[in-house]
């Protein structure tokens, strides 16, 4: 892997074909290169480049979380995977041992965060973590994905697990084996987000200078490696310390506590000898740990011993580490840099993140200090290959990468020259730094954002314009900038926050809920009572929740276990279940925009008061004082809102009649929804993607929308409940987990997700299984991706994912693909999927993807997807924004602080005064109520009517208004064309916009048409007895739901509808009054040849199959079809031209025959089209050219040839036979059904040269022929005149010319051609042509 | 498809002598006979010129690129230019396209390409292209005019005349389904209807209501008039027929559904397995028509005679 990027950076290998490698899916994967006997693995290979530019871009990365790449670095057997899956650990622990000779640089080796050599990138990653309160020794790649609180995290090595590098690590041994309630209390601390001073740190072995300064920066308590690697934290009962969402440091200084904190020591650990070869890396995820300065001499220095294979000593190393710090201390001793912090996934680091104070010295990247270039390219090119080809496991992990490198602040002044030298001279290829430099990163990043365009320009249109604004982009490619700019304009992006969450209780439905259902009086009412304690018990959960110290369990628990008792005696847990999942899908289906747990409290009371103004202050407050939490590109799974009050009532009820109907009823409603049926766009395929379509259409697409957002949040209440028994809190032992495996093995899952995953591939309907499925799995416990059933199913995906290439255009539209490309990547980063997965050939084990060709298109191929489902389902898509926007607050802070950029949001419905809106919102919300209280069928009867009536009235101005507006229209433009030259376009675009003004008519229109038809449609179907104020009111909401939706379409839609079909009739009017479209007449043939030539050549049936005039009346239709005479006319024609022999040549009377049939078929309107009508009279005058060239000789009836041979008077010229035929075709011509024949063609040099060839017997029957025309009337002189003007003009061969004269003169002066001598004299020779025509 | 005109058309060695000698008696090309005409005869001629035809096509399309390599259209075209000069009244392009085993029609497009690229100093335009090929007069070089011509005329397969009677009897079909139709009494929607109520891509016929043939629903009737071999069949399944039966969920009014290709010159019998998923090959017009019948509707269309 090394070896062949080192060769493509020294050029050894030709990128393009490594490119290919990359590229081509059947190949195998492996690569053999130049070097003999090497063989390069895809698997490795990708890894390994991601390992390698994450490490590359170390230094440089300040900005946003760590963007892991869950890249172990070789992919491992099967059997030892299960060994090393230790999420909270270092994730390729096991993997990294084991190849360390093989991967030079191993960004998720496990000797990363233990064994670094350089302590204080140790303590880097300690102080960072300690932020947020987690473990040190999780790996950055896994405090971003760190799992949901319900399943706090396991980070004990046990040491029947395979060896990790920190088994290498030379620690005290009463360290290494310190209890836990150590660390506990560490962890306590940190999670309590102002530890104090002191607690948990060690205290024999702090390093002053490094603890100090790093406390003062960190914050958080701080631990150190050693310790938190032993770490079982706590188990957590509510808060997710990891989890932004669950543990905000709003508010909270991050700097205060620190600096209550004691200096710390810390551990230095020697670097292992085991890894000669791998730096003593900083890099550990891809931005492992920024330091706060570039790596000193020292470093280089202990890498260069390092790469010799000593291992240095811990003295050795201590002194390195002294000598650093000493130069650090000065570097940073005037102005102590307290903010320079290092990156770390956690919210209160990313705060100080945006308070980097750019140095204006060194942070301006700029295009001319771009160093390395070439391989910079290549680089890109390779990355771009693997993102393009769904290589990486996460595309959009690296996007938000490649954004971090675009924004990231150098932390360092490059002023150590040596330093860069060594960079640059460093024999080694793979050692030069070629991202240290802000300018490279830029370039890189520039580059990689140039080729991935297409993915970028599907990004919300906030994040398109960041980018776009961004200096650095302007600076390096304004080509980009110019792209995104146009984008931005293009982007639909409409991120309107969601729906209000106003709670309703589920409503009492008879059906369900009746005495009836219940088996007894006290069962029926003992359930009465609960649903009344379970409102009870979530009303106090929204008051309550937040408050500081609140404790789920400890208030609550006692009455729901008391509830579940209760249940249980009443045998009541099936009505129970009900109750839960509707109020579930009641307050979560849709997730709420703003899912910082800070805004679902107030949106009931807010709701409620339908106090809009209140709530934009709200959403004000928080941006002003909640820090922007870049949280990255993968968050752990969660239960964001209110959803976290369901997950936490089942973890408190732990009860399992419960969880069994719960499961039973959800399996049976996703199987439902995964069933359901979308229905596609009627006809509109080839449209734009961003084209909205029919209002059915939308319709279909909200619904759509609706049944994913469902089928989501059950899933993952059915991962929840199903995986609840087995989560542990830390990653069970390699002993433990194979009895597991063995013994759950042989259990039912409770969803056999292979056999839906492999139904819905089959039948296309991936975008609506895999989203939700991926929910499904990723509750999956430590040993669930182990069981085989789990581990097809992700092998099955894995296999998806690899084949939705955004960039091929497949019959699924970009958007779907998106879609499920980012909830694919984000699963794949969960930290309980192995990582192994998605390196690995197992893929072959999984039976091959059938080809789904068979059942036609499914879901896949409707453009279901918009970008609001996008960044619904995929809320992490808007981490882009945020950091772009940490970026520009930092690029103009001058001053360091924050300066929050406050996008103003524009008040919709401005001229709606408040209290107006005040009392909507109270009209809806009484609706709401009344329905409340009736039947269900009455509010789907109203909502039924409302969209039918609705959607008629929109079909109902399509065919009335519309048609008479492009009506008008038409008369409109006939009149202007007939009163002057005006330019078409012009008048047609005034028409246009007189039309589209028009056109807003439709609205009052539609209004009136839902008024007038609902009332009608309620009252026939709503039952006689429904009482008057019912139907009153029903009529009403109807009403007024129908006009609002076909007002809303209408007003989005009605001007688009009238360009589009006026534009269609505006073509078909010019077309008809023959206004020059064609572009190929030019001054060759008539416009009208010319037009006929177009169509013919291709025969496109659209423009062909227009029927030509009727037929005659009483006509049989028993004429020759026209195909049949085509084939006997290109017969005849084919034996005119030539090669032919003799024994082939028709007779006349043949000929005859033939050109009798062809008067029957053009007469006989049937079958002719305007093409074939057209065609035949083509062919005819070619004909006739050949006949009177005696290029095709007719025998006589007799047998007797009559062409050239046999030459009757040359005076008189008639050879009767040939006469007769010409005064046929004319005759033929001159029939009224002809009225375009291609006469021209007799006049061409073709035409005329051949003739004059001949002899004086043909010359004399083309002049028959001519005459016999004009006489017909079916030429005008004039025209005969011009063709002969054009010819004279044309040139002729010298020998023909003169002929031509002499046989011009020779005409009888009295036929209308007598004008014609008087041209010829200015027939120019040409010589060019005499050879070729002669 | 054409095929009755390749008497002219030296054409490969293998499979010339599979090719009847085509010179259409006009019986056999009848329109009354044609389609209906279940007579082995009839449509053993047809069928095999169909079958020539796809056959020369799939054989085209797989030799065509060596072709289109730029040296090698640059040494045809010499050769041209250097024989037409020794022989001016010879068919020499023909006989180029023939010694190289390339269509005619197809030799005369890649030489008229290159002749204009040389007179227009770039690539011309394909409207010019076509319409020069379809009306060799418009060429300025006369001696190449009478070579194209020669050409695009002796082809069977290829050329503008044979894509317009392949387009004419495309249509011819067409319209004789819509007579058998309307004899029936089925109410339908044509292909142009269609299109004007903003369909892009159509079958040929749309059944108002839905009729059962052989024990299967019918929406669309699609006519091929051309042999259905798996090649042709197979892309026609992926380019048409299954976007109509998808279609089934997607409109309210007119549900595209289950349907029935007629491949008017036959079809190879084994493709005809997808009727359990809703599309039936016929190679006529079907006689074994169920229809819709309500109790109260009295005058329905009557069962076919026989």
């Amino acid at each position: 892997m090394a070896a062949l990027l080192e060769s493509l950076l020294l050029k050894k290998v030709d990128n393009k074909s490594v490119l290919e490698w990359l590229k081509n899916v059947e190949d195998g994967d492996k690569l053999s290169f130049s070097k003999p006997g090497v063989t390069v693995h895809k698997q490795e290979f990708v890894p390994f480049l991601l390992n390698f530019l994450r490490e590359q871009s170390s230094q440089v990365l300040t900005n946003g979380p760590a963007t892991p790449a869950k890249t172990p670095s070789r992919p491992k057997p099967p059997a030892q995977t299960q060994g090393f899956t230790d999420r909270k650990s270092c994730r390729s622990a096991g993997g990294g041992v084991g190849s360390r000779s093989a991967s030079r640089v191993q960004l998720f080796t496990p000797a990363t965060s233990e064994s670094s050599g350089t302590d204080w990138d140790a303590v880097g990653q300690t102080g960072s973590h300690c932020l947020s309160g987690v473990s040190a020794f999780s790996s950055p790649s896994f405090t971003t994905a760190c799992s949901p609180a319900f399943r706090p995290q396991g980070s004990e090595r046990r040491s029947g697990q395979r060896i990790s590098l920190g088994d290498y690590i030379v620690s005290p041994p009463e360290l290494q084996h310190s209890p836990n309630f150590q660390s506990q209390k560490g962890r306590k601390r940190s999670s309590g987000g102002a530890p104090p001073g002191g607690q948990g740190r060690r205290g024999g072995h702090h390093n002053d200078e490094s603890g100090g300064r790093r406390t003062s920066r960190g914050g958080g308590g701080v631990i150190s490696s050693r310790i938190t690697e032993q770490v079982s934290p706590p188990k957590m009962e509510k808060l997710n310390l990891n989890n932004l969402e669950d543990f905000p440091p709003v508010g909270s200084s991050t700097v205060s506590p620190a600096a209550s904190k004691p200096s710390r020591r810390i551990n230095p650990t020697p670097v292992s000898a085991e890894r000669p070869h791998s730096k003593p890396k900083t890099c550990f995820t891809s931005t492992p740990f920024s330091k706060p300065s570039s790596p000193p001499p020292g470093v280089e220095a202990l890498e260069g011993l390092m790469s010799v294979g000593s291992p240095l000593s811990l003295q050795e190393e201590r002194e390195l580490l002294k000598r650093e710090k000493k130069k650090r201390a000065h570097q940073f001793s005037s102005p102590p840099p307290p903010l320079l912090e290092p990156c770390t996934p956690t919210k209160s680091d990313l705060r100080a993140v945006s308070k980097v104070t750019p140095d204006p010295q060194t942070c301006y990247p700029e295009p001319s200090k771009v160093t390395f270039c070439l391989e910079l390219d290549l680089l890109a090119e390779l990355y771009c290959t693997c993102i393009s080809e769904n290589l990486v496991p996460n595309i959009i992990l690296e996007l938000f990468f490649v954004m971090q490198l675009l924004t990231s602040w150098p932390t360092h002044k490059h002023d150590d020259d040596n330093q860069q030298s060594l960079c640059r001279v460093n024999s080694d290829v793979l050692e030069r730094c070629y991202l240290r430099e802000i300018h490279n990163c830029v370039y890189f990043a520039v580059k990689v954002l140039e080729d991935q365009f297409q993915l970028v320009s599907h990004l919300d249109k906030c994040t398109l314009r960041l980018l776009a604004e961004n200096e650095r982009v302007a600076s390096f490619s304004p080509e980009l900038r110019d792209r995104l700019t146009q984008a931005q304009d293009r982007s639909t992006a409409k991120l309107s926050p969601s729906a209000s969450t106003f709670i309703h209780s589920v409503p009492f439905q008879p059906a369900t809920d009746n005495r009836s259902n219940f088996g007894s009086d006290k069962a029926f009412h003992t359930f009465k009572k609960q649903r009344d304690i379970f409102y009870e018990l979530l009303r106090e959960w929204e008051d309550f929740h937040k408050e500081p110290g609140w404790n789920f369990d400890s208030v609550l628990g006692s009455r729901i276990r008391g509830m579940m008792s209760q249940l249980t005696s009443a045998g009541t847990h099936s009505h129970f279940a009900r109750l839960f999942l509707k109020q579930l899908v009641q307050m979560c289906k849709y997730p709420s925009v703003n899912t910082s747990p800070g805004d679902s409290a107030d949106a009931d009371l807010l709701g409620m008061l339908g106090a809009d103004s209140l709530g934009r202050l709200k959403r004000l407050e928080e941006r002003l004082i909640q820090p922007h939490g870049v949280i990255g590109p993968c968050p752990p799974p969660s239960f964001p809102g209110q959803q976290e009050f369901f997950r936490d009532f089942l973890q408190t009820a732990s009860c399992c009649q419960l969880n069994q109907h719960l499961q039973d009823s959800l399996c049976q409603q996703l199987l439902q929804l995964d069933e359901v049926s979308i229905l596609s766009p009627p006809a509109s395929t080839g449209e734009g993607e961003e084209e909205d379509g029919d209002m059915e259409q939308q319709d279909e697409k909200q619904r759509f929308a609706s049944v994913l957002l469902l089928a989501r949040l059950l899933a993952k209440f059915l991962g929840f409940i199903s995986f609840l028994p087995y989560q542990t809190s830390e990653k069970p032992s390699k002993e433990i987990q194979d009895s597991a495996i063995i013994m759950r093995s042989t259990s039912v899952p409770v969803l056999d997700v292979c056999t839906v995953l492999r139904k819905s591939m089959k039948r296309r309907r991936t975008i609506l299984t895999v989203p939700w499925l991926v929910e499904f799995l990723s509750m999956l416990d430590f040993v669930g991706p182990l069981l085989l059933c789990y581990r097809t199913a992700l092998a099955t995906l894995l296999l998806l994912y690899r084949r939705l290439l955004l960039r091929r255009c497949g019959e699924i539209c970009y958007l779907n693909k998106l879609l499920m490309v980012s909830v694919l990547g984000w699963l794949f980063q969960i930290p309980v999927i192995p990582e192994d997965i998605f390196f690995t050939n197992e893929l072959a084990e999984v039976p091959e993807l059938e080809d789904s060709n068979t059942s036609g298109a499914g879901l896949d191929c409707i453009l279901l997807v918009d970008q609001q489902l996008l960044y619904t389902c995929c809320p992490f898509l808007g981490e882009f924004r945020k950091l772009l926007a940490a970026f520009v607050s930092g690029s103009t802070a001058k001053s360091g602080g924050i300066i929050r950029k406050i996008t103003p949001t524009s008040a919709e419905l401005r001229d709606t005064p408040a209290a107006n809106r005040l009392q909507q919102k109270l009209q809806v919300d009484l609706e709401q109520a009344f329905f409340h209280n009736q039947p269900p069928s009455l509010r789907r009867t109203v909502e039924f009517v409302a969209e039918r009536v609705g959607s008629n009235s929109v079909k109902h101005m399509k065919a009335t208004l519309v048609s008479e507006l492009v009506e008008r229209g038409e008369k409109m433009l006939r009149d202007g064309l007939q009163l002057s030259h005006c330019n078409p376009s012009k008048l047609n675009d005034s028409i246009c916009a007189q039309l589209c003004d028009a056109g807003l008519e439709a609205l009052t229109k539609a209004t009136r048409f839902c008024c007038e038809k609902s009332p009608e449609a309620i009252r026939i179907l709503l039952p006689e007895e429904t009482s008057p104020a019912v139907l009153m009111t029903s009529e009403n909401i109807t009403k007024r739901l129908a006009t609002e939706k076909a007002c809303s379409w209408l007003s989005a839609n009605i001007t688009a509808l009238i360009r589009r079909e006026w534009k269609s009739r505006y073509d078909r009017v010019l077309k008809a009054l023959g206004s020059p479209v064609s572009p190929v007449s030019g001054d060759v043939g008539h416009a009208g040849v010319g037009l006929v030539t177009q169509e013919q050549s291709t025969p496109k049936r659209k423009q062909g199959c227009e029927r030509a005039a009727a037929c005659p009346p009483q006509c049989s239709h028993s004429a020759s079809l026209p195909s049949d005479i085509l084939i006997e006319l290109k017969e005849l024609l084919s034996i005119a031209v030539g090669p032919r022999t003799d024994e082939e040549l028709p007779t006349s009377s043949q000929v005859k025959i033939l050109l009798q049939k062809v008067g029957d078929t053009l007469a006989c309107k049937k079958f002719l089209t305007v093409v074939s009508e057209q065609m035949l009279l083509n062919t005819t005058v070619l004909l006739a050219c050949r006949l009177v060239s005696a290029e095709l000789p007719v025998l006589s009836t007799s047998g007797f040839s009559v062409g050239v041979e046999d030459v009757v008077d040359p005076g008189l010229g008639s050879d009767p036979a040939v006469r007769t035929l010409l005064e046929q075709l004319a005759e033929l011509w001159g029939g009224d059904w002809c009225s375009s024949v291609p006469l021209h063609l007799l006049f061409t040099p073709l035409t005329v040269t051949a003739v004059l060839k001949a002899s004086d017997t043909e010359w004399n029957n083309y002049l028959f022929l001519v005459r016999k025309l004009v006489e017909m009337g079916i030429m005008v002189e004039e025209e005969v005149i011009s063709h002969w003007k054009k010819l004279t003009n044309l040139a002729l061969p010298v020998g023909l010319i003169e002929k031509f004269q002499h046989q011009s003169q020779s005409m009888n002066p009295t036929l209308p051609l007598a004008e014609m001598p008087s041209h010829m004299d200015r027939l120019q020779i040409s010589h060019q042509t005499v050879e070729g025509a002669t | 498809m054409d095929g009755a005109s390749e008497t002219h058309t030296p054409v490969h060695e293998d499979v010339k002598g599979t090719i009847p000698q085509a010179a259409p008696c006009p019986e056999e090309s009848h329109h009354a006979t044609l389609p209906a005409c279940r007579s082995t005869k009839c449509h053993s001629q047809s069928t095999l010129l169909s079958i020539f035809s796809l056959e020369y096509q799939k054989r085209t399309k797989r030799t065509i690129s060596r072709h289109h390599a730029p040296e090698v259209i640059e040494s045809h075209y010499q050769r041209y230019l250097s024989e037409a000069k020794a022989h001016p009244t010879a068919p020499v392009l023909l006989q180029l396209a023939n010694e190289v085993d390339l269509s005619p029609a197809l030799m005369a497009r890649l030489i008229l390409d290159r002749f204009l690229q040389d007179l227009e100093g770039g690539m011309p335009s394909k409207t010019l292209l076509n319409s020069m090929l379809k009306e060799p007069s418009l060429i300025p070089d006369l001696l190449l005019a009478n070579n194209i011509y020669q050409c695009t005329i002796n082809d069977c397969c290829y050329g503008p005349l044979v894509d317009c009677i392949k387009h004419a009897i495309g249509q011819e079909h067409e319209v004789l389904l819509c007579d058998k139709l309307k004899e029936r009494n089925l109410s339908f929607l044509d292909e142009n209807q269609l299109r004007a109520k903003g369909y892009d891509k159509t079958p040929d016929i749309i059944l108002e209501v839905p009729v059962a043939v052989e024990g299967h629903i019918v929406h669309w009737i699609e006519s091929k008039a051309s042999f259905g071999d798996d090649h042709s069949h197979r892309t026609y399944l992926n380019e048409q027929f299954w976007s109509y039966w998808n279609r089934w969920h997607s409109s309210c009014h007119l549900r595209f559904g289950p349907g029935l290709v007629i491949y008017w010159y036959g079809f190879i019998g084994e493709l005809d397995c997808q009727r359990d998923r809703g599309i039936l090959l016929k190679d006529c017009f079907p006689t074994d028509i169920v229809t819709l019948c309500h109790a109260s509707q009295q005058e329905r269309a009557p069962r076919a005679p026989e």
